[in-house]
């Protein structure tokens, strides 16, 4: 049901019937290691390409899910999915696998809330009973697309961010135990004329604010009604900014609540992520690993999480185009 | 190209660029200048050392010694990079590491390797210059200008 300007609510208030994440040697050496359900410590996953090592990994995501819930692929109506490659293929070929009807998205590093809120969509209409939705990003995929090729030796800056080997998945369903997902804000696309692509954090900024601010205007509730606001991979530089430029427009969220999930992943004896974490795999995998788990364990009862996406592609970077970004916007409460 | 007019920032994508620089770390210019200096220098240093090597050790002249130096310099740069460490060497040393020979080796290596898994004529051929190609094209132009210009002096009686 459409609440405000952009807003879904879910009254039929889907649930999370289960979720897996699988990451990377790297992320395994970070702090929330022990939320993630299989880490892998080879880097290729034993594919012979970064990019089956991606799809790979996604396939075990979304076969673990569809496990831990105790159903079976078959009983699955839609997929919902997308990654950073170029044609979305890790996530089409993970559809090829699955053989479930799929539709793919693209929203770059928001495409996991942007798979969240249409699949709780979906079950909320009653338009499908079991809806499984993940993402994935691998970290020398990324690069090789988008940057320079992995062992080529080129300075990054400290606003750089590190994308993440790590791929999620959540299987939503009517009714059962699990977190439910209460609402969904549809973010805007909001280009600040950001045009370096070592600095997403400082472009993704505004477009996470802006979906903040529609939230609690359309839900009309205070930033005090949840435990947790989490941004997706807006690292220690958008982090920044965007909390000062919260409280420029009047939104004052304590720093206990508003966290990052770029900034959750890796500790700080990895130094190598410089700004903190990104990718597809970022946000999906802090949230369907550690947030649900805190949820599940009842350390929190209501969170939001905030997915932020730069849409740009190498292209466009080359072009001299500046970086168009969004966010969307996903409350999950337990009771 | 869209219109260069569109281009211009709007007063709030301004006053947002201020925002946010005003909270960004900064690079640190200097130190990584000094650290480019030095490290740049060491490879240099390192390269003078193999060239004397050639130049006692083996009948080479020091005009002649270049080329086998170049060489060992390149074939150092491949194997820091096939094994991996050159990336991370370059990270800290920065400017220092991708102006010597060394780095346009690493940029044609590491491209190599990046591209192996589309095949070597698709992948490892097409791909091996993606880096190193502009400064091929630029440099031989280059020197194509500056070698009219020579000659056109010489022709002239100058030199």
């Amino acid at each position: 049901m459409l609440q405000g300007h952009q807003t879904w609510v879910f009254l039929n208030r889907p649930v999370i019937l289960s979720s897996a994440v699988v990451g990377g040697p790297f992320e395994a050496e970070g702090p929330l290691a022990e939320d993630f359900d299989l880490l892998h410590g080879d880097l290729w996953v034993g594919q012979d390409s970064y990019e089956k090592a991606e799809k790979k990994m996604l396939e075990e995501a979304c076969e673990m899910a569809i496990h831990k819930a105790g159903l079976q692929k078959q009983d699955i109506q839609f997929f919902l999915g997308g990654d950073l490659l170029n044609q979305i293929i890790s996530s089409c070929f993970t559809a090829r696998t699955l053989a479930v009807p799929f539709l793919g998205l693209y929203g770059a590093c928001s495409t996991s809330m942007e798979g969240l809120a249409l699949a709780s969509l979906i079950v909320d209409s009653r338009a499908g009973r079991y809806v499984l939705c993940g993402t994935s990003s691998h970290n020398s995929a990324a690069e090789k697309q988008y940057r320079y090729p992995t062992e080529y030796g080129s300075q990054k800056p400290p606003t750089a961010q590190w994308t993440v080997t790590a791929a999620g998945a959540a299987l939503l369903g009517p009714e059962g135990d699990g977190p439910k997902v209460t609402s969904a804000t549809i973010g805007r696309v909001v280009d600040m004329g950001v045009n370096d692509p070592f600095n997403m954090g400082g472009a993704m900024a505004p477009a996470a604010v802006d979906t903040i601010m529609a939230h609690f205007r359309d839900m009309q509730i205070s930033p005090g009604y949840y435990d947790l606001i989490a941004t997706g991979d807006l690292g220690k530089v958008g982090y920044k900014i965007a909390g000062d430029l919260l409280k420029k427009h009047g939104l004052e969220i304590p720093e206990k609540v508003f966290v990052d999930c770029g900034l959750l992943i890796y500790g700080e004896d990895q130094p190598a992520v410089m700004a903190g974490g990104s990718g597809c795999g970022c946000s999906a995998s802090v949230v369907y690993g550690h947030i649900l788990n805190r949820l599940k364990r009842g350390e929190l009862k209501k969170v939001m999480i905030v997915a932020t996406g730069a849409l740009l592609s190498p292209l466009s970077y080359q072009q001299k185009e500046s970086i168009p970004c969004i966010a969307h916007a996903v409350s999950i409460e337990s009771e | 190209m869209s219109d260069k007019k569109m281009k211009k920032l709007t007063p709030v994508q301004q006053e947002y660029q201020e925002f946010a620089k005003a909270r960004e770390p900064k690079r640190p210019v200097l130190f990584n200048c000094l650290k480019a200096f030095l490290v740049g220098g060491g490879i240099c240093l390192l390269g003078q050392a193999v060239q004397d090597f050639f130049i006692w050790n083996f009948d080479f002249t020091e005009k002649t010694a270049g080329d086998p130096t170049v060489a060992v310099m390149i074939m150092i740069s491949v194997i820091l990079t096939v094994a991996g460490v050159y990336d991370h060497i370059a990270q800290w040393a920065g400017a220092g590491t991708a102006v010597p020979v060394t780095g346009f080796a690493n940029s044609v290596a590491s491209s190599a390797i990046e591209h192996r898994t589309e095949g070597f004529v698709l992948g490892v051929g097409a791909k091996m210059f993606k880096l190193a190609g502009s400064v091929i094209v630029y440099g031989v132009f280059a020197a194509f200008i500056i070698g009219l210009i020579k000659t056109g002096i010489t022709m002239l009686g100058g030199f």
